[in-house]
């Protein structure tokens, strides 16, 4: 798909501005005029005038230590609409996929696509039990299978089987994982095992068959970990994947709730509610991602051009330059980076209850403090340390926001599980938690009524429901 | 836990030289890691470009002890670790710094690629029919996830340096991807011939063997292609042809 979009764009004439940062977006009597950064290669500073500013940046996923985000999903886009004073919303809603590699380390948080289960791929734990059997939840009950023989017919494409618990949401089945694991049941490096190789008993030509639908996968095991899926299990366990919360958005025009600022993809809240399922991200931005371009677009031609405020950009160039005078002698962003990873991956994953993220709060507060007093060494081209250094004060924003929301998120639902208030509150079902800046820069949290659907949409639902 | 010696080019455009970093390798590292290991721990501002670590992406190409790779695909169970491993960057692009390198001439080159142009609709609600066949045929060809190993190692860039005359091989990967695409109606062969240079692959297949992709560039893409333009214009009877209809 990038690629497609890459090959159809160059032939458009957009400008593409590569390995560029936006640090800051600006603004003017309440709305958005444009955007400021830095280019990667010589580290020069990048103003852009704009009447329409749409963000696209992805996820939160280095937020954590176990990851199958690249190093770019810092929360950018979420931190910089924050920052410019709109609304987040459902940040408590993070996903962790069931099947991350584990082994070896340095590879741990890699996904593991849902194919291979959807492709007849069974977990079991250690004593080779498919354990997924043993919880399946009264709301899927009717749709999932209760035997082995019917969730295999189903992969196979026969649409009067229910499909295998395996295929279950993803947060229940990587609590399963985490249950299996915490109760001593796991693999040898703290997964559970993920076979696809048994459906050679299936198969006669099983083994061609798995190269042939999980190409990628076959060679991602067999390269990185030695491990030939068609003969062997994986081992597998849970990593964060995705966001369902982010910028809020106006559902029709992408709009967040600052003018002139328009947010789609990951970063965009709202669509996947508080659970997203598998496949639904790429045709999430390829809908909405239309719609904000084109809203934007319509937006832009009503406006006229806004004023740049000098001092802000002063402001902007003095923070992010801060770091060389501080030089390698102040602390190391690499380092503060994993502390926070560490911290995020245990006080505020998974499994969730209040007096460990109150311990993340204070953690944040200390983090925070640290951040102030980054140093790195070398000079401004291509500083990979220096980049880490500016984009800590975002993924701290984003955690700080995660972990408010999931505070007052008193019940557990889709992503977010609290082990403190394990069933769902119908009361917080109708409620959104936002988070907005504060006059003196601190984090307000409020619950927010979800609004009323219209009624053309209940009709769609129930018609199809 | 033993260590392992890294032996990096650190410098930009106007020079660099190697420099050694001693660092910690435990079962299952990639070349990757250990260059991030050695960024957190011992140079911050180590330049690398990475993304998904997982051979998808293509940004972390390299040159490693001299052959060109993904970093991130590297195990180093694989590399003689005894000695220092030696990473570069690629070399048939001007250096940004350190690893880094800038490979923005080949955006160029695909922008001269005359785009992808399809046949009419088949069906009225404007899609098409295609045979399964026809896309598998194709498909090897898509897997591409430009790396640009296939170009750092080509001769004809690498040491010719022919960057103004020939496409190099990622583009007649790319050529041949829509070419042979079943509902493509555009002609690159007078292309392939003229400004992308064609002529000048003779078929060393260094570029096969360097793909982390596993593309068959030159037999699958490059020599059909070639086949191609010599039917095009050299074939008499196509030349008759030729002459008659521009006569
Ligand atoms: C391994 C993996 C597999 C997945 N598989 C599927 C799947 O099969 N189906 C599915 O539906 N979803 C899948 N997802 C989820 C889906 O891929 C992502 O949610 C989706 O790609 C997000 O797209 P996006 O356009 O919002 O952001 P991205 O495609 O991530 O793009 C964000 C861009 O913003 C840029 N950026 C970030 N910060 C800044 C800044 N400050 N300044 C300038 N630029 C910036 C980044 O460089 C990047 O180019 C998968 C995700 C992962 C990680
Ligand atoms: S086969 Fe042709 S394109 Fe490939 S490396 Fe050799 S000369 Fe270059
Ligand atoms: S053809 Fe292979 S080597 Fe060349 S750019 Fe594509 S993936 Fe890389
Ligand atoms: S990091 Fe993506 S290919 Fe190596």
């Amino acid at each position: 798909m990038i690629r497609t979009l890459q090959d159809h764009g160059i032939h458009r004439g957009i400008d593409v501005h590569m390995e560029c940062t936006v640090l800051k977006l600006l603004t003017d009597d309440g709305r958005v005029v444009g955007a400021f950064g830095y280019d990667r290669e010589r580290g020069r500073f990048r103003l852009f005038r704009a009447r329409a500013v749409v963000l696209a940046t992805g996820g939160i996923g280095r937020a954590y230590k176990i990851t199958s985000n690249s190093w770019e999903y810092t929360g950018d886009g979420q931190a910089l609409a924050y920052d410019a004073g709109a609304d987040l919303i459902d940040m408590e809603f993070v996903q962790f996929h069931p099947t991350g590699m584990v082994w070896p380390p340095s590879v741990r948080g890699i996904l593991v696509t849902e194919g291979v289960r959807g492709e007849g791929g069974v977990l079991r734990n250690k004593d080779g039990r498919r354990f997924m059997f043993d919880d399946i939840p009264d709301l899927y009950k009717n749709q999932t299978a209760d035997n082995e023989e019917e969730g295999w017919r189903y992969t196979q494409g026969d649409r009067n089987a229910r499909r295998p618990p395996e295929l279950l949401t993803r947060d229940h089945v990587a609590r399963c994982i985490v249950r299996e694991v915490r109760e001593g049941r796991g693999s040898p490096h703290g997964g559970v095992y993920l076979d696809i190789s048994w459906i050679k008993a299936r198969l006669p030509n099983g083994e061609e068959h798995i190269k042939k639908k999980l190409p990628s996968m076959y060679h991602q095991f067999k390269e990185l970990a030695g491990i030939d899926i068609t003969r062997e299990a994986m081992e597998i366990g849970p990593t964060t994947h995705y966001i369902m919360g982010g910028i809020r958005v106006d559902g029709d025009s992408q709009m967040s709730t600052l003018p002139g600022l328009f947010a789609a993809g990951e970063c965009a809240a709202g669509l996947h509610g508080a659970n997203r399922l598998g496949g639904n991200s790429l045709s999430d931005l390829l809908v909405f991602g239309k719609r904000a371009g084109e809203h934007a677009a319509q937006f832009a031609k009503r406006q006229a051009p806004g004023k740049i405020d000098e001092a802000v950009l002063e402001a902007t160039v003095r923070a992010a330059l801060a770091p060389f005078e501080r030089g390698a002698g102040g602390e190391g962003p690499y380092k503060v980076q994993h502390d926070l990873q560490d911290m995020m991956q245990e006080l505020v994953g998974i499994v969730r209850n209040d007096a460990e993220m109150k311990r993340a709060l204070e953690g944040l507060a200390a983090l925070r403090r640290r951040t102030a007093q980054a140093g790195v060494a070398g000079n401004r081209e291509y500083n990979p340390g220096w980049h880490t250094a500016m984009d800590l004060n975002n993924l701290l924003t984003c955690s700080e926001a995660v972990t408010r929301s999931a505070l007052e998120r008193k019940e557990s639902r889709g992503g977010h599980f609290r082990e403190d208030y394990p069933s769902k509150d119908p009361a917080s079902g109708g409620l959104n938690i936002a988070c907005r800046k504060g006059p003196d820069g601190e984090m307000q949290i409020r619950r927010e009524p979800i609004p009323e659907m219209r009624a053309e949409l209940k009709g769609i639902i129930e018609e199809n429901g | 836990m033993p260590k392992a010696t890294f032996r990096i080019w650190r410098g930009d455009a106007s020079g660099g030289k190697l420099h050694d970093y001693v660092t910690e390798v435990s079962e299952g590292m990639v070349v990757l890691d250990a260059v991030h290991q050695i960024q957190a721990e011992q140079a911050n501002d180590l330049a690398v470009r990475w993304n998904c670590k997982a051979g998808k992406c293509g940004s972390c190409s390299a040159e490693i002890n001299g052959m060109p790779r993904l970093m991130c695909m590297t195990r180093l169970s694989d590399l003689p670790l005894e000695e220092p491993v030696t990473i570069e960057p690629m070399r048939s692009f001007p250096s940004l710094r350190d690893l880094v390198t800038d490979v923005s001439w080949n955006f160029g080159v695909k922008k001269t690629i005359r785009p992808f142009g399809p046949r009419p609709a088949d069906a009225p609600d404007g899609t098409w029919r295609i045979a399964e066949g026809d896309v598998d045929r194709v498909q090897e060809f898509r897997k591409c996830i430009e790396c640009f190993l296939c170009q750092d190692v080509c001769h004809v860039l690498r040491e010719h340096h022919l960057h103004e005359e020939f496409a190099g091989p990622r583009f007649f990967v790319y050529t041949a991807a829509l070419e042979m695409h079943p509902l493509d109606t555009e002609n690159r062969l007078g292309d392939l011939r003229g400004p992308q240079g064609i002529g000048y692959c003779n078929i060393t297949k260094c570029c096969t063997k360097v793909c982390p992709e596993s593309i068959t560039i030159t037999d699958n893409a490059i020599i059909p292609l070639k086949e191609r333009v010599v039917d095009e214009f050299y074939d008499p009877i196509r030349r008759l042809l030729r002459g008659l209809r521009s006569g």
